[in-house]
C-alpha cells in the first residue's frame, strides 16, 4: 500500500520537522520512505513544499500531479496551489489563516484566506480546515502549529502511522519539557471537534 | 548493512566515509554544501576537512593530497567548477596517485544559481570521466565506484547529481563502518617528470588520455549501473527511451502507469559514452526519446553511434523538440513526453483546477531584522537624488534588488561586481560607482578586484557587508570567523589549541591593498550609517565602507517592536520603505508588527517620521 502525501506552507511554518515526523515513524514500522523538500533561497518566505512517499517500489521522491492521497497545508493560498497534485477523493487538511507576502502589500497580489478555504471547500471533500492561530494559543505556542495540523492528518486516517508513533518520533527530538505540550497538539483537533 | 534515512548529500558524504576518503575540501554551494558538512560531522579525527577560501583553492588542496596517494574529494555546486576549472584542466593531463572525486552538483531550473551549465558536458571538455547518480542509493554506492576508477586509472573523476538527488531523502542500505575501506598513503613521492606540467608531458599525457577514454567506452559498456531495462518479454514495441540522473526515476514512474513498455536505457557514466552498451540497445528500434535535464549528451552520443554504426533509429529529444530545451523536468513533464513519443492519450486531470483563484506570488525577501536591509536602505537614502550605480554580487543581498528596497543594479557572479562597477565608472565618471560584497564572497573573489581598482585608479565605493557568516549557504565558517571547520562541525569547541585560526581582518586586508579610507559602521544605527555614506562616496580613488552586524539567523532574539495606535498615522512609509516581512497590516488596516517574526532591530523606528514605533 503506497502513500503520497504533500506537504506545503510559507518558509519557516516547519513543514521540513513536520514531514520528517512522518517520515521517521514510518521508517521505525519498516516502511521505506523517499522524500524531497524545499532547502536554499526560496526558503526566505517563499512558498515551500515537502513531498513524502511510503511504501513499495519507490522510484522518486516527486509526486506526479493528481496522486497525493493527502495534502496538509500549512497556509491556504498554498494549498490551493498544490491542488492540482491530490488525487480523485484524497484528503485535505489545511490551516485557514493566511501568512500573507510581503509583496501583498506594494502589489497587486493580495488575497484573502477566506476565499481560498472556499474554493477547497468546493473542490474537495475530505477537507479538515483548522483555525491554527486560535489553535496554537489554546495550546499554548505558535511553534505548534506544524503538529496540530499533523494531529489532523493522521486523524483522516491517510496516513500509516498512529499518534502513538508519532509521539515517539516527537519524544527522540524534542526536550522532555516541550513533550506535554506538543502531545496537546497532536490531539488538539479530535478533542475540539474542528 | 543497515538502513538509514538519508539525504543526498549525506548518502554521498557516507559513501565517501566508506570508500576510506583522506581529505575532504570544498566551497560552499547550494545544492552541494551539506556533503562536506556532513563528512565534518562523522568525521572521526583521522580525515582532513576543510572549507576553503574558494573552490581554485579546494581544488588544488584535494589534488596535492591525492598526489601523495590520499583518497580525496572536492566539493561545489556547478558554477564553482568554473572557479576550479584552471587547475583541473591541467590536472586532468598530470593525473593523481590516490583516488579523487570531484563532486560537483548541478542545478537544472536553476532553483538556486545563475547558470543552467552541465557538468557532464564539461566532463568531456575536461576529458575526465563522469558518474551520474539517479536516486540516493545508487549516489551511495556510485561514489564508492568512483573512487575505485578514479585510482585504478590514476584520474581525477567527477561525480555529478544534481538537486533532486542531492536534497531527496530515502531509506537506504549503508554499509557497517567495519566494512569501510581503509587507505593509507604512501607519501609524495618527487618526480619532476610525473608533477610537472611542461609541453612535452601534456601532448604524451593528451594521447594516454584519449587511449583510456576510448578504452572507457567498453570498460563502462560493463559497469551494472549503465543498464538496459528491457521491456518483458514479447513485447513488440520497437520504440525506447534513454535517460538518466533524476529524470530516469520519472521514467520508471511514468511507464508503471502507462500501457506500452519500451525498453529503456539508464546512462550513468555520460562520459565516456558506455558505446557498446548503446549499439545494443539501439539494435532493432526505430525510435528513441532522450529523456535528459540541461544539454542533450545522451542524444548527441547516441545521434553519433547511431551514425558511426549506419543505424536506422531516429534519435529524438531536445534537439527535436521532443523535450524541453530548458529548465527541470518533472514526473509530469516526462509523463507527458512519453505520451506524445507511444501516442498514448492521457487521462485528464482528477480535480479540475482550472478555475482555480488568482495566488499570490512569493519572492524570496531578506529576513525580519536583516542586517542587510538597513545597509541597502542607509546607502539609497545617503545617495538619493544623485546618479548611482550599486552592483551586488551573490549571497543573501543579492535579495537586495527586490522592491521596496530596488538596490542592485548588477549581479553576475562571485566577486564580479566590484570590477563591473569599475568597468562602467570608467565610461562614466560623472556616477557614484558602488559595489556590494558579503563577508564569505570578499574572501572567496573580492580581494583582487580591490587591488585592480587601486591599481587602475578607480573610482569607487566597497560596500562590505560583514555579517560573519556565509548565510545564503546555511551559515558555514570563512577565513574572517577566525572559525575553522572540524572546530566548527565540533560545536564551536576548540579541540586543540592548533584549531584555532587567527581571524583575517577585513579592513587590515583594504588597508595593506592601499585604501586609506576603510570605515567601519554598524548599519543598524542608521544615522550615522547615511552620513558615513555621504563622506565617503564623496572622496576621490577607492574607499570602503565596512557595515558590519551578525546574521539576524544566528542571533537569539530579545526584544520586539510595537506599534503604538495612537501616535501611528498609518502612512505605512515603514512598509513601503523596508519591505520587512515583520511589518504588516491588521485587519483593520493598520500597520502592526508580526511578533513572531520582528527581532528588535529598530530599522522601522529609525523611519516612522511620527516616532510611533518603540521597543515592546
Amino acid at each position: 500500500m503506497n502513500k503520497n502525501i504533500v506537504l506545503c506552507g510559507v518558509g519557516g511554518q516547519g513543514t521540513v520537522l513536520a514531514s520528517k515526523l512522518i517520515a521517521q515513524s514510518a521508517m521505525e514500522k519498516q516502511i521505506p520512505v523517499m522524500s524531497a523538500e524545499t532547502i536554499g533561497m526560496a526558503q526566505k518566505g517563499g512558498s515551500v513544499f515537502s513531498y513524502l512517499r511510503m511504501g513499495d517500489n519507490l522510484h522518486t521522491p516527486m509526486i506526479p500531479k493528481g496522486s497525493a492521497d493527502l495534502i496538509i497545508g500549512f497556509e491556504p493560498a498554498e494549498t490551493v496551489k498544490m491542488l492540482p497534485y491530490l488525487k480523485e477523493g484524497g484528503s485535505v487538511v489545511v490551516n485557514s489563516c493566511a501568512t500573507k507576502p510581503v509583496t501583498a502589500m506594494l502589489s497587486e497580489s493580495d488575497y484573502e484566506g477566506d476565499e481560498m478555504i472556499a474554493y477547497l471547500q468546493k473542490k474537495v471533500k475530505n477537507l479538515t480546515v483548522v483555525d491554527c492561530n486560535k489553535a496554537s494559543v489554546e495550546v499554548g505556542s505558535p511553534k505548534v502549529v506544524n503538529v496540530i495540523l499533523l494531529g489532523a492528518a493522521i486523524d483522516t486516517g491517510e496516513l500509516p502511522i498512529s499518534k502513538e508513533d508519532i509521539k515517539k518520533a516527537l519524544a527522540s527530538r524534542l526536550k522532555p519539557q516541550l513533550l506535554d505540550m506538543n502531545y496537546k497538539a497532536l490531539d488538539y483537533v479530535a478533542m475540539t471537534g474542528k | 548493512m543497515k538502513t538509514k534515512f538519508l539525504m543526498g548529500n549525506e548518502a554521498i558524504a557516507m559513501g565517501a566515509l566508506a570508500a576510506g576518503v583522506n581529505v575532504v575540501s570544498g566551497y560552499p554551494g547550494t545544492p552541494s554544501t551539506e556533503v562536506l558538512e556532513t563528512v565534518a560531522k562523522n568525521n572521526k579525527g583521522d580525515i582532513y576537512v576543510e572549507w576553503s577560501v574558494n573552490e581554485k583553492a579546494a581544488m588544488e588542496l584535494a589534488a596535492g593530497a591525492a598526489y601523495t596517494g590520499a583518497r580525496t574529494m572536492v566539493t561545489m555546486k556547478q558554477v564553482g567548477l568554473n572557479v576550479a576549472s584552471d587547475p583541473l584542466m591541467s590536472l586532468a593531463y598530470l593525473g593523481v596517485k590516490g583516488g579523487m572525486v570531484v563532486m560537483v552538483a548541478d542545478d537544472p531550473g536553476p532553483i538556486s544559481s545563475q547558470t543552467e551549465q552541465d557538468t557532464r558536458t564539461f566532463a568531456e571538455f575536461a576529458k575526465l570521466p563522469c558518474f551520474d547518480p539517479s536516486s540516493v542509493q545508487e549516489a551511495y554506492e556510485m561514489i564508492q565506484d568512483a573512487f575505485e576508477y578514479s585510482e585504478k586509472y590514476n584520474t581525477p573523476v567527477f561525480f555529478r547529481p544534481t538537486t533532486r538527488v542531492c536534497h531527496a531523502y530515502a531509506s537506504i542500505d549503508v554499509k557497517d563502518e567495519a566494512d569501510y575501506k581503509v587507505n593509507q598513503p604512501e607519501g609524495f613521492v618527487k618526480d619532476t617528470s610525473k608533477w610537472v606540467i611542461f609541453p612535452r608531458t601534456t601532448y604524451l599525457a593528451h594521447l594516454r588520455m584519449e587511449e583510456r577514454n576510448t578504452e572507457l567506452k567498453g570498460i563502462f559498456s560493463e559497469y551494472g549501473k549503465n543498464q538496459i531495462i528491457p521491456s518483458g518479454a514479447g513485447s513488440e514495441c520497437k520504440k525506447g527511451i534513454a535517460s538518466h540522473g533524476i529524470s530516469f526515476s520519472y521514467v520508471s514512474e511514468s511507464l508503471e502507469t502507462l500501457p506500452q513498455k519500451p525498453d529503456v536505457l539508464k546512462v550513468a557514466t555520460p562520459f565516456p559514452f558506455p558505446e557498446q552498451l548503446a549499439l545494443k540497445f539501439l539494435e532493432g528500434k526505430d525510435e528513441v526519446l532522450c529523456v535528459e535535464e540541461l544539454d542533450p549528451v545522451i542524444e548527441k552520443a547516441l545521434t553519433y553511434v547511431c551514425g558511426k554504426y549506419h543505424l536506422p533509429v531516429k534519435i529524438r529529444g531536445k534537439f527535436t523538440g521532443d523535450v524541453v530545451a530548458a529548465g527541470e523536468n518533472t514526473c509530469d513533464s516526462v509523463k507527458e513526453s512519453i505520451a506524445k513519443f507511444l501516442e498514448i492519450e492521457l487521462p485528464k486531470a482528477s480535480v479540475d483546477t482550472s478555475d482555480m483563484p488568482k495566488l499570490p506570488v512569493r519572492p524570496p525577501v531578506l529576513c525580519a531584522g536583516c542586517p542587510h536591509r538597513a545597509s541597502f536602505y542607509a546607502v539609497k537614502q545617503a545617495m538619493k537624488g544623485k546618479k548611482s550605480l550599486f552592483c551586488g554580487d551573490i549571497g543573501c543581498y543579492t535579495l537586495g534588488n527586490a522592491m521596496p528596497l530596488d538596490m542592485v543594479d548588477t549581479c553576475l557572479c562571485m566577486g564580479a561586481g566590484v570590477n563591473i562597477t569599475q568597468g562602467i565608472g570608467h565610461l562614466e565618471p560623472d556616477t557614484n560607482c558602488f559595489a556590494f560584497v558579503g563577508d564569505s564572497t570578499f574572501f572567496a573573489a573580492a580581494i583582487t578586484g580591490v587591488v585592480n581598482a587601486m591599481y587602475n585608479q578607480a573610482n569607487m565605493t566597497l560596500i562590505v557587508l560583514d555579517n560573519s557568516t556565509t548565510a545564503m549557504t546555511g551559515h558555514q565558517p570563512h577565513p574572517g570567523t577566525g572559525v575553522r571547520m572540524m572546530e566548527f562541525a565540533n560545536g564551536n569547541r576548540p579541540v586543540k589549541p592548533e584549531d584555532i585560526a587567527n581571524k583575517i581582518n577585513i579592513e587590515q586586508v583594504l588597508r595593506g591593498i592601499g585604501l586609506t579610507t576603510v570605515e567601519t559602521v554598524n548599519p543598524l544605527e542608521l544615522d550615522k550609517a547615511i552620513e558615513t555614506v555621504a563622506r565617503v562616496a564623496a572622496e576621490d580613488g577607492v574607499k570602503a565602507i565596512i557595515f558590519k552586524s551578525p546574521c539576524i539567523a544566528l542571533c537569539k532574539k530579545e526584544k520586539v517592536a510595537t506599534v503604538n495606535k495612537e501616535k501611528c498615522v498609518n502612512c505605512k512609509k515603514c512598509i513601503r520603505e523596508l519591505g520587512c516581512p515583520a511589518l504588516v497590516t491588521d485587519e483593520e488596516g493598520h500597520v502592526t508588527v508580526d511578533v513572531s517574526q520582528c527581532t528588535g532591530c529598530m530599522l522601522c523606528s529609525s523611519v516612522c517620521p511620527v516616532d510611533a514605533i518603540a521597543l515592546k
